[in-house]
């Protein structure tokens, strides 16, 4: 009993693992039934991975076993692993003592599709419900939505989930039908736009009554693999932005391909997985986000893919130095939100800190600005005087010389003797 | 001039009470533990008084809203020796302004507390994701921390309205008392402990049967979460610094 729990634990969370998201922010739910869990808004990572990535959640399948065969999945039919499958009550024990003893935020429970959409939509709705109504459970549970599950399993599930999400998995159509050719982007669309619709009904309806239910409180995300077809930066970003607008998603996660399959289609065995270019897609979408850029601004046809050496928004600036030096005692603030070396929090500070007097270096410095990126794009009180105007890459090539990427493991200018 | 106060809160606000009443120019504020007279500079101890601490507490929130009251307070629960330097000289310096100083961040003490309270909001933030309870025999959830702020006081909540039908203890060993939850209120507690005990994690004796697979289960999924091809040490590293690793059952050897 004992050791076949434990080998299953451990055959769906290994398959789980490359589901990136593990956010456990957005939840309303309170503690008002003297039950086990309460949300925390900003969500909390109880412990990072030795790669570095954080574990928030129970992150596991309900099954392996799966009817399909796309190719970028641990978990396709043709592929020669284990397969497991958990009862729904052993799913929700797990769940309760490891939110006990503080260990997890929550769930994130998936799976693969075993016999059809809704006979495996039905199981996930077993697990919450249970949890939610027997054993009033209020911690977080992220629930993927099964493509092709009918509405009405859908809608109930949206009732006991704080996020749903559902995976784009490559980021065009053309990608994903060269590997998974069962699939297509409309499948995920489809069940994407009918969460979205019922949840912007239930917040309409909460404006007229007072007592509506929560439905999927901390919104839908959805996760792209990048890097296993030859899509460019732009492609990728272009998507997610559009689905970002049309489906008010929450996040979209952009995950490096671990190779694991010998398909001549992908990256062989053993290619190193894609991790800078994941970090400054992460970055342009941060940009986007946080930052008041336009994804056209970032990539476009003349830049169709980031810079490797230097991050988006520094790239940006370069190109477009006709807007700097920005004052920083005058300037407005969504322009000083893009001056490379300061970010949202510092930002916020200059604006308040500037009223009461202006700005010098060393209080620039205190508030927490990266100064030694940001004095090439800015004037403050007392900035030294500059006789010469430097070229945007002149400035790069100062900005390079003094800082070290930690993704470079070898100086690429350095060269070797022997 | 120095004043010199017993390292309390109301202590604190009193010392500011002291101030005003006396406008004796720079001072520099110390705590008892820390102070060690000076051969040509002047003290004055204070003796810390609730209704003059009161009077500058209400004071102070009419000043400014409650995030700010927060920080102020995070800042003091730091302990950190300059914190209470500067907590002075900031309460000082909002009291001799107009309301919103606060939000001068080219001011030092200004950035200062802001510092401070960032720094003891993380820990405390840290503390929330890094505790790990035990089950004990008696059916108490038990769990030992030494965090480096004085957190206890903000995380009480938290812990309160998360296991509301558990009953648990979270013991501070550093500064030697904890919470109690008795399934209705969080009451403080001191445990004496016999010899070496308390020092690390409970004995398996103490222990319910079930803990020993729940922390065998979350170890192997611990393992099984991670991808080996993206290893990255440092990254883990920074988010797990290892002075918490004696507490974290993934973490602890077998």
């Amino acid at each position: 009993m004992f050791d076949r729990i434990r080998e299953k634990l451990n055959i769906l969370a290994d398959a789980a693992k490359y589901d990136v998201s593990c956010s456990s922010s957005g939840g309303t739910r309170k503690n008002t039934n003297k039950g086990l869990g309460d949300s925390h808004t900003s969500g909390i990572c109880h412990t990072y991975t030795e790669d570095g990535r954080c574990v928030s959640l129970l992150k596991i399948l309900l099954t392996n076993h799966c009817i399909y065969d796309c190719l970028f999945c641990v978990s396709r039919k043709s592929n020669d692993v284990k397969r497991a499958a958990f009862t729904v009550d052993e799913v929700v024990e797990l769940t309760m003592n490891f939110y006990r003893r503080n260990y997890i935020e929550g769930l994130f429970l998936s799976s693969g599709i075993f016999k059809n959409a809704d006979f495996t939509m039905e199981r996930l709705l077993l697990v919450v419900k249970k949890l939610r109504l027997e054993q009033n459970y209020n911690g977080y549970i992220h629930l993927k939505t099964i493509p092709g599950a009918s509405d009405e399993l859908i809608k109930e599930a949206g009732l006991y989930a704080d996020r749903m999400s559902i995976n784009l998995e490559m980021p065009t159509e053309a990608g994903l039908k060269l590997l998974a050719p069962e699939k297509n982007h409309g499948e995920v669309i489809k069940p994407l736009a009918f969460v979205q619709q019922q949840i912007s009904q239930f917040t309409a309806d909460k404006k007229l009554i007072k007592h509506v239910p929560t439905f999927v409180p901390a919104g839908q995300s959805t996760q792209m693999v990048i890097g296993a077809t030859p899509e460019s930066d732009k492609d990728i970003m272009y998507t997610a932005n559009t689905f970002y607008k049309n489906f008010s998603l929450k996040r979209v996660y952009y995950s490096g391909y671990v190779p694991i399959s010998n398909d001549t289609r992908m990256p062989i065995l053993g290619t190193q997985p894609p991790l800078l270019r994941e970090n400054r897609l992460y970055q342009t979408d941060w940009l986007m986000r946080f930052y008041g850029f336009k994804v056209q601004e970032i990539l476009n046809d003349a830049n169709p893919n980031l810079d490797i050496d230097i991050d988006p928004k520094l790239s940006w600036a370069i190109r477009n130095m006709q807007h700097f030096p920005v004052d920083i005692n005058t300037a407005d603030y969504k322009m000083i939100l893009r001056i490379p070396g300061i970010g949202v929090m510092s930002a916020q500070k200059i604006v308040q800190a500037r009223k009461f007097g202006k700005l010098r270096i060393d209080q620039l410095k205190k508030i927490g600005i990266a100064y030694n990126r940001a004095k090439h794009f800015i004037i403050c009180l007392d900035s030294p005087y500059q006789l010469k105007d430097y070229q945007g890459t002149q400035i790069k090539a100062f900005i390079l010389a003094e800082s070290q990427s930690k993704y470079l493991k070898t100086d690429s200018n350095q060269m070797i003797l022997f | 001039m120095i004043y010199i106060f017993d390292g309390t809160f109301q202590g604190l606000l009193t010392a500011v009470f002291e101030w005003f009443e006396r406008k004796p120019g720079k001072v520099v504020l110390k705590s008892t533990p820390i102070f060690q007279p000076e051969a040509f500079v002047e003290s004055f101890t204070v003796s810390t008084n609730a209704e003059k601490a009161d009077r500058v507490w209400a004071g102070l929130q009419k000043k400014f809203k409650k995030d700010w009251q927060r920080k102020y307070y995070c800042s003091f629960l730091s302990e950190i020796p300059e914190a209470y330097n500067h907590l002075f000289q900031f309460t000082v310096y909002i009291f001799q302004n107009q309301l919103g100083a606060e939000s001068n961040y080219g001011n030092p003490h200004v950035i200062a507390l802001a510092k401070y309270a960032k720094s003891v909001e993380r820990e405390k933030h840290r503390i929330e994701a890094f505790i790990r309870f035990q089950k004990t025999g008696d059916g108490i959830f038990y769990a030992n921390i030494d965090p480096d702020f004085n957190v206890l006081p903000l995380i009480s909540n938290h812990f309160k309205n998360r296991y509301a039908d558990q009953p648990w203890v979270i013991y501070d060993l550093k500064r030697k008392y904890g919470l109690h939850y008795n399934l209705t209120s969080v009451e403080e507690i001191t445990i004496s402990f016999s010899n070496g005990a308390g020092k690390q994690n409970l004995a398996p004796v103490l222990m319910d049967e079930s803990e020993a697979l729940y922390a065998t289960l979350w170890k192997d999924y611990f393992k099984s979460a991670n991808i080996v091809a993206r290893k990255n040490t440092k990254l883990h590293l920074q988010h797990v610094p290892k002075r918490y690793w004696k507490y974290l059952t993934e973490k602890v050897p077998i």
